[in-house]
């Protein structure tokens, strides 16, 4: 894997090592409406974690390959062949909301998705 | 704008969905227009639980198309996760790949206008899951997971295009080179292509150079649009620039919607917060090493490409430019006529028999016309025949559709049917005596030289004909009635 | 006879033999669980009916002479994060309380196919996230032995059930010592295979690359029977092992092999953030090895103190992407309250999921968003990878590493809960062995004030027959 850029972001060891703010935006990113109250105390506890975790920093990491996958496999593919599907009344059967066709949402109104 | 010194950029990403049964990591079936939520299992659905795992095909068929567009292919590659949440994407992740794609520094050569051709670079072909569809009404979404998880494979080019006439024909270029290798149906009405141009406009003006804001257009659903599309996008960037000195600067990339009815690109509704996709190695997927005896066997499957063909077929067989790109639309009929050359068959007969009769026999059959039970080399000898004047044309189509059936060689074909073309002078001018003593308007018509003679000439051939059942030789009979109607 | 006493493999045999009929098996695990789960909570959902049928179709064959599976009539437990097309499939959390699985994971296959009948599903800390099953969003589970103090985690509710006696054995997951240490703590044998040797499809997954299934058992030798019986390539498990690297064997039959000349290795530096009572117990148990026969050598695992910083970033960017997909759209809760979609992911998710989860779902978010990456998440598993060298170093000195499963007993209810980071620092020696993907096993040896203690044997990767022998040599012949 190669690096994302050249931009490194070195950890300030001194600073609560994350605010507030930062908190807010990455519960955005994943989609938990946090209230005020567990996000100042996320804050807190999330400092305590990442500054355990900076430890890491004391590591030399020089030339050494991420390791991603523990155990040597690669290749494992499927021969193009059809297997049954789950049918339409089973696929839908834990919906919190259908129609009998489709998965119901409340209207989409950004076009955010990505294809 | 006549006066104003500019220049178009563009970019294609380029989104193709693979024909292969299945989809990218789990066995349901792909359809078009099944009952929606119809081919869903855990894996697509995103059940928890259920992992993915790869379809052999539709790596197969990223390498050969990247080999065909002249890419270095990865000898490692590897799976990412893209998180985005949408509710066509179950797992709110898409498997992607991220910065080991199956082929990267390719390029596609595209033909000009002035028939020269033009290279336009490939940064990258990767291959990745399709998501789901929204289907909007009303005050709510519907969400149909059947697309969800097809094998999509997606090519980056450079920005090399510099007008919409370029663009537009890059997209027809391509769809014709995975047509020919078979890796995807290429239909854009269906969505199996879709073509996203990023277009920005440089202008020199007052001794500076500006560049406008890149944007991104979706919703081009035919060639047309995408043509249309880019001018149009183009045109409203100089719009923009000498009206409000609208100029490239950092942050989100705009997309534009094109709308075919009113003819304009339109803003889209997009959520404010820029996208961190978070990309990382799916630690549910393996990786793909690429050794050089796989590579082999899948590039084996594209030695030569339709462009290459197209204009080989012309210097060496003397095709013109419309048959040789007919023959070339697709690799097996392409194929197909060039063995049935190589077998002896001459060019233009081939050509004929195959654009004439067989296209026209396989679009019915909805198969290939290496799948209509004639070999190229049975063509050939067919072909040959009609060069030697043992058969004629209208006799070599009948024998054509009984060649389907039966593997005998055409000239036995030919006898058993009675399609032996007939040459003997004594015998034709026998029957040609009959029909003239049977017409004699005609015979009159082609006598007074008059403005129906050429027709009349014509009918009484024709007569000949019906009567030896299409087996006359031509020329034979045209010679002995150009004497007796002297 | 009292049932309930017979390890796994015995109540197979004698219901094999007809001695014992499966239904009087299960009819005896129900009268435990209805006298006892009410104060222990080892499981979320139970099925009698279900249960009698299978035991009585058992019986039926092996009274007609047919041919039955290695696990026929045993009644078995299954970690309520394995799906299952009976009964509903929580994960411990409120965000799957009513999902009912439209299908059966491969472990869970395995164990049907082999005649099991699976009495329940148990209960675990929210998608396995803890270590001590406080964190499930469903029930509380306490330790059989004493019921102020917690079962471990996070596969609790299986630990539970085994000690309780309310089955022979169950299974569990371990992505970072899940199975081995509510083994220790509630005083059974536990088996975290090689990654990759028990197929993860149908398990739901926590962190990816670590996540595997186990048994939770009375001794060492139901561990190899039930291994037998689950383990295997699943062609629907990309990362499952493939049978040329490393076949299946058949473990029962050789873990009474007594092992000969073979080396232990032992890292002092470890032993110092333990209690006493745990150091003496585990240094009882290497003595009981050089009686044995063993040579023991002492190494240095320098990368060892990184582990727990490696995992908790490795393991939370894996679950914030795995537990993406919980959004009460496809399937799980969605909430009453929200106006449009975006509030459908947001408040499904903020009412679904328990705070433990939040902060793992948020840490890992954090740790690969974009500028953060390299700082964490790449930086995380290049010392994975310094972390595996130190198990290959060791293991080309040695046979296998002992070390204990916990620094403690089991703790009192409600001690952790508030600091999450001491939480997290309790599972300093088990987290390791799942960044390097090495089997280890986790068997009683010694209490502390009734409470008892685990040791913890690892072998190198696909050495299950090592390593279950060795466990099975200290189990039977311990002082």
């Amino acid at each position: 894997m190669k690096n994302r850029g050249k931009t490194v972001i070195t950890i300030d060891m001194d600073k609560q090592k994350i605010t507030v703010e930062r908190v807010k935006t990455v519960a955005k990113l994943a989609r938990l409406n946090l209230n005020d109250a567990e996000i100042s105390q996320f804050s807190a506890q999330l400092s305590d974690i990442l500054q355990y975790i900076e430890k890491l920093n004391q590591l030399d990491t020089a030339g050494i390959e991420p390791l991603a996958h523990c155990l040597p496999v690669s290749n494992c593919l499927r021969d193009d062949i059809i297997k049954p599907s789950l049918g339409t009344e089973k696929t839908l059967s834990n919906a919190p909301d259908s129609d009998g066709q489709f998965f119901i949402v409340p209207k989409i109104l950004d076009e955010s998705g990505n294809l | 704008m006549a006066e104003l010194d500019y220049k178009i950029i563009v970019g294609l990403e380029i989104h193709v969905q693979l024909a292969t049964r299945t989809k990218m990591f789990c066995g349901c079936e792909l359809v078009f227009a099944g009952e929606p939520n119809s081919r869903v299992c855990p894996v697509c659905l995103g059940l928890p639980g259920a992992l993915p795992v790869m379809n052999k095909q539709a790596v197969e068929f990223a390498i050969l198309t990247a080999s065909a567009l002249n890419c270095k292919i990865a000898k490692f590659t590897k799976w990412d996760r893209k998180s985005y949440y949408y509710p066509d994407l179950p797992k709110n992740y898409q498997i992607s790949q991220y910065d080991l794609p199956v082929g990267e520094n390719g390029f596609i050569e595209i033909p000009l206008a002035d028939g020269q051709s033009k290279k336009i670079r490939i940064r990258r072909v990767h291959l990745e899951e399709d998501a789901g569809k929204n289907l909007h009404s009303g005050a709510f979404s519907q969400v149909d997971l059947n697309r969800a998880g097809m094998p999509l494979m997606e090519i980056v080019t450079e920005p090399d295009m510099n007008n919409p006439q370029e663009v537009a024909t890059l997209a027809m270029e391509l769809q014709r080179i995975v047509r020919f290798l078979g890796v995807s149906q290429a239909d854009m009405q269906k969505g199996h292509m879709r073509f996203e141009p990023n277009v920005n406009v440089v202008i020199k003006k007052d001794g500076g150079e500006f560049k406008t804001p890149i944007t991104e257009i979706k919703n081009l659903n035919s060639f047309k649009a995408l043509e249309k599309g880019t001018a149009f996008e183009a045109k409203r960037q100089l719009n923009e620039f000498l009206e409000r000195g609208e100029v490239m600067k950092s942050g989100n990339k705009k997309t534009f919607g094109w709308d075919d009815e009113r003819g304009v690109t339109v803003l889209q509704r997009e959520k404010e917060e820029a996208h961190d996709y978070r990309y990382f190695p799916d630690p549910d997927l393996v990786p793909v090493t690429v050794d050089e005896k796989w590579l082999t066997d899948i590039q084996s499957g594209c030695r030569e490409l339709p462009l290459a063909m197209q204009k080989r077929f012309i210097t060496d067989y003397s095709l013109n430019d419309y048959d040789a790109g007919v023959l070339t639309a697709d690799k097996d009929t392409a194929g197909f006529f060039d063995e049935a050359v190589k077998a002896g068959g001459e060019p233009k007969r081939i050509c004929n028999f195959i654009t004439q009769t067989g296209l026209k026999i396989s679009g019915e059959k909805n198969c290939r016309v290496s799948q209509l039970g004639i070999s190229p080399q049975r063509l050939a000898e067919l072909a040959k025949l009609v060069a030697g004047g043992t058969v004629n044309a209208t006799a070599a189509a009948a024998i054509f559709e009984k060649m389907m059936q039966d593997d005998s060689e055409p000239q036995k074909i030919a006898e058993s049917l009675n399609l032996i073309q007939k040459s003997d002078e004594g015998e034709l001018a026998k029957i040609v005596d009959e029909i003239l003593a049977a017409n004699q308007d005609a015979v009159n018509e082609v006598k007074s030289d008059g403005k129906k003679s050429k027709k009349a000439q014509g009918f009484l051939m024709g007569q000949v004909m019906q009567r030896t059942k299409g087996t006359a030789n031509p020329q034979v009979v045209a010679k002995i009635m150009n004497e007796r109607l002297k | 006879m009292q049932i309930l006493k017979l390890t796994c493999k015995n109540l197979r045999d004698k219901i094999a033999a007809g001695e014992i009929k499966s239904i009087n098996a299960v009819s005896a695990v129900f009268e435990q669980i209805e006298k006892n789960d009410a104060k222990i909570g080892a499981y979320i959902s139970t099925f009698k009916e279900q249960s009698f049928a299978k035991a009585k179709e058992v019986d039926e064959k092996i009274a007609a002479q047919k041919p039955v599976g290695a696990l026929a009539g045993v009644p078995i437990a299954i970690k309520d994060n394995m799906c299952s097309t009976f009964g509903a499939t929580t994960c411990g959390s409120k965000i799957l309380q009513n999902f009912h699985s439209p299908y059966d994971a491969t472990a869970v296959e395995k164990l049907l196919a082999a005649d099991a009948v699976i009495v329940g599903k148990t209960n675990l800390d929210e998608f396995a996230m803890g270590s001590s099953t406080e964190n499930s969003g469903i029930k509380q589970t306490v330790n059989p032995l004493d019921y102020s103090r917690v079962p471990g985690g996070s596969s609790g509710g299986s630990a539970a059930a085994v000690a309780a006696e309310m089955c022979f054995a169950a299974l569990g997951s371990d992505t970072g010592g899940s199975i081995r240490q509510p083994a220790g703590f509630c005083g059974i044998a536990g088996l975290k295979p090689t990654y990759g040797r028990v197929s993860r499809y149908g398990l739901v997954a926590y962190g990816s690359s670590l996540d595997q299934i186990g048994p939770l058992t009375k001794n060492v030798e139901d561990c190899a029977l039930i291994l037998n019986v689950i383990a295997g390539h699943d062609e629907k498990d990309s990362t499952s092992i493939d049978e040329k690297i490393a076949p299946v064997q058949d473990w029962l039959a050789t873990v009474n092999t007594k092992p000969q000349n073979f080396k232990i290795a032992v890292v002092p530096e470890l032993f110092k953030g333990a209690d006493s009572e745990v150091v003496a117990a585990v240094k009882n148990a290497i003595e009981f090895y050089k009686k044995n026969g063993a040579e023991i050598i002492e190494i240095s695992m320098p990368h060892f103190d990184y582990a727990i910083a490696t995992y908790y970033l490795i393991a939370t960017a894996e679950a914030s992407s795995n537990l993406a997909r919980y959004d009460g759209v496809h399937y799980g809760h969605r909430s009453k309250n929200a106006n449009d979609y975006i509030e459908v992911y947001s408040k499904s998710r903020d009412e679904g999921f328990g705070p433990e989860v939040k902060r793992r779902i948020m840490l890992g978010t954090y740790a690969l968003s974009s500028g953060y990456y390299d700082a964490y998440y790449l930086k995380a598993l290049k010392a994975r990878n310094l972390i595996r060298g130190d198990f290959t170093a060791a293991f080309a000195k040695a046979d296998y590493i002992i070390m204990p499963t916990s620094p403690t007993t089991a703790f009192k209810i409600g001690e952790k809960t508030n600091d999450p980071l001491q939480m997290y620092l309790s599972d300093i020696y088990t987290i390791a062995v799942n960044l390097a993907g090495v089997p280890a096993i986790s068997v009683p040896c010694g209490n502390d004030n009734n409470l008892p203690i685990g040791l913890q044997i690892i072998a190198p990767a696909f050495e299950e027959a090592k390593l279950l022998q060795i466990a099975r040599l200290f189990e039977i012949s311990r002082p």
